[in-house]
């Protein structure tokens, strides 16, 4: 079965193209990576998917809906689910509180005026079990303030993986992060069950390489090569365009 | 300690009357209360919700108008009531809908054009309004047969209704709506992307601060059993949010310490001074500078500042 599709998706800012026919099929369970040097279209690519863009033509489809035409909100409500290159996450508020925000976007409580948020001991168990997989559950009630940039970069996943998403996108989770953090959020990722299909983009080829089955190489906001991770490594073409050599 | 502290906060605003030495006062203490409701529901959208409006005074001015036209009509005075707060939440969101097309400066000017045009409205239509001369109100109105005609029986039945509004405004803070709408001020897109329908949040924020707005409105029409184009003027609206940031926006506490500030300033203080404008405008300056957060958290900050100050200074002379 296939979890997220995109059928020949383009976007034009003005007269800069930033998507040209993009297509792809990510299978159910599938680890795919998304590489391509700088501008070529990534993460324009994931606003695409995820509503934040419109594409002037083309379509989306996640788990065989077309979604296209579906508001950015309904479809986190239908499974899909993103963390952001550059970190946005509520700075006023706790670990736990991040999280929970996560998870009460998908529950109708987000509408209760008058209860109290925190006496809602559904959503504090789930959100300190999300924090507890990227190993801060330590430091769960602590304010985002005080934390350090990579502490961040995982709240960001356990925001995302709080609400249990069947497609996740995951926008460099590796930026700027040390070589011990990216090991650790490495085998975070690695530990994510099956059930979640996962999109990754990254510049990082030693950790993203040992992560994906299959990757789509885009340049120029086309899809130039496409295949398994041996042979989108092997092929020249890769050379050209992205390892420069 | 917050328990006492809240006990003795209660016991003395319900003693009021009998210590303050005075209708005069009683009278202050009652306009400090109004005001502190309409702060207290600006507070919604502008410390909560990111969204500074600078229109307030028109949906302040709607709730009066509506009540004193209802109760001039003959309507009796609990269904004037109902119906003036009725019509300042439609009217808040007709500003609503006008409004949330656009946020930060966008949706200050066009809050400012709308309340403009209620007080046009109120200023020039004079055979709906009566122009510059106002409305009167002929009398207050006598819940469960309680007369409100005494200062201090009407302060009572205000500090009932500002108890009210806390407390309403408590809840609504640590619900998970509040945490909805302090997480669209902070994070608007990812809040969409996480499933919230931003829009509508922020709408039904403004619902309820115009609702807090129109009760305040409401009370101030029963507080002066008149109403004039006066209620809807932009200084009205400026003043009331400059209560709100003075005294600390997003804080329950700040708009009440705000409009405390500024009404003494604006009757106490005008008794002595006669450029009492002048001393409110440096009073807000050294806001700025020295509190920029406002009144109440900045407080906090120097109280922990000095408390650590003490600690300090006391672990020093004990090595």
């Amino acid at each position: 079965m296939i979890a997220l599709e995109a059928r020949a998706l383009s976007k034009s800012f003005g007269g800069l193209r930033v998507s040209t026919d993009v297509s792809f099929a990510v299978e159910a369970g599938e680890r795919r990576l998304i590489i391509g040097p700088n501008g070529a279209g990534k993460t324009t690519l994931f606003n695409l998917i995820t509503g934040e863009l419109r594409p002037d033509s083309g379509s989306v489809h996640l788990l065989g809906r077309d979604i296209t035409s579906v508001p950015s909100r309904r479809r986190a409500h239908l499974g899909l689910a993103r963390t952001y290159q550059i970190i946005t996450l509520f700075p006023q508020d706790t670990l736990l509180g991040n999280v929970m925000l996560a998870l009460l976007g998908l529950s109708p409580l987000r509408w209760n005026p008058i209860v109290r948020l925190t006496s809602q001991s559904a959503l504090l168990e789930e959100p300190r079990e999300a924090l507890a997989r990227v190993g801060l559950d330590g430091i769960a009630d602590r304010p985002l303030a005080e934390t350090s940039y990579g502490e961040r970069r995982r709240v960001e996943i356990a925001m995302a993986l709080a609400q249990r998403p069947k497609v996740l996108l995951l926008d460099e989770p590796f930026a700027g992060l040390s070589i011990p953090e990216r090991r650790q959020v490495l085998e975070l990722l690695l530990a994510i069950p099956r059930d979640t299909t996962i999109v990754m983009i990254e510049h990082d080829m030693d950790v993203a390489l040992e992560f994906a089955e299959r990757i789509t190489l885009l340049h120029f906001g086309a899809v130039i090569v496409e295949g398994t991770r041996g042979e989108v490594v092997a092929d020249p073409r890769t050379r050209e365009v992205y390892l420069g050599a | 300690m917050r328990r006492a502290a809240l006990a003795l906060a209660i016991i003395a605003l319900v003693t009021l009357p009998y210590w303050i030495g005075g209708s005069y006062y009683i009278n202050i203490a009652s306009q400090i209360l109004i005001w502190a409701v309409f702060a207290l529901g600006l507070n919604v959208l502008v410390g909560y919700g990111g969204l500074v409006s600078l229109g307030h005074a028109g949906l302040f001015g709607t709730a009066g108008y509506a009540a004193a036209w209802l109760v001039a009509a003959g309507v009796g005075q609990l269904a004037s009531g109902v119906g003036a707060i009725g019509l300042t939440v439609l009217m808040s969101a007709l500003f609503a809908v006008l409004a949330l097309r656009a946020t930060g400066i966008g949706f200050l000017m066009i809050t400012l054009a709308l309340g403009q045009i209620l007080w046009g409205i109120a200023y020039r239509w004079i055979s709906l309004t009566n122009g510059d001369n106002g409305i009167n109100v002929s009398a207050r109105p006598m819940p469960l047969g309680l007369s409100l005609a005494t200062p201090s029986a009407f302060y009572i039945a205000t500090l009932m209704v500002f108890g009210l509004a806390v407390a309403a405004m408590a809840s609504f803070v640590a619900s998970p709506f509040g945490a909805c709408l302090r997480g669209t001020r902070d994070q608007a897109r990812r809040m969409t992307a996480l499933g919230y329908d931003v829009w509508l949040i922020r709408f039904l924020a403004f619902l309820f601060s115009g609702f807090w707005t129109g009760i305040a409105g409401l009370l101030f029409c029963y507080y002066d059993q008149f109403v004039s184009p006066h209620l809807l003027t932009l200084s009205s609206s400026a003043e009331v949010l400059l209560m709100v940031i003075s005294g600390g926006s997003g804080t329950l506490l700040g708009p009440i310490a705000g409009a405390t500030l500024v009404v003494a300033m604006k009757t106490v203080a005008s008794a002595y001074i006669e450029r009492w404008n002048l001393v409110l405008g440096a009073i807000f300056v050294a806001i700025i500078m020295l509190m920029p957060e406002g009144l109440v958290p900045g407080s906090q900050r120097l109280w922990r500042w000095a408390r650590r100050g003490r600690d300090l200074a006391a672990a020093a002379t004990s090595r």
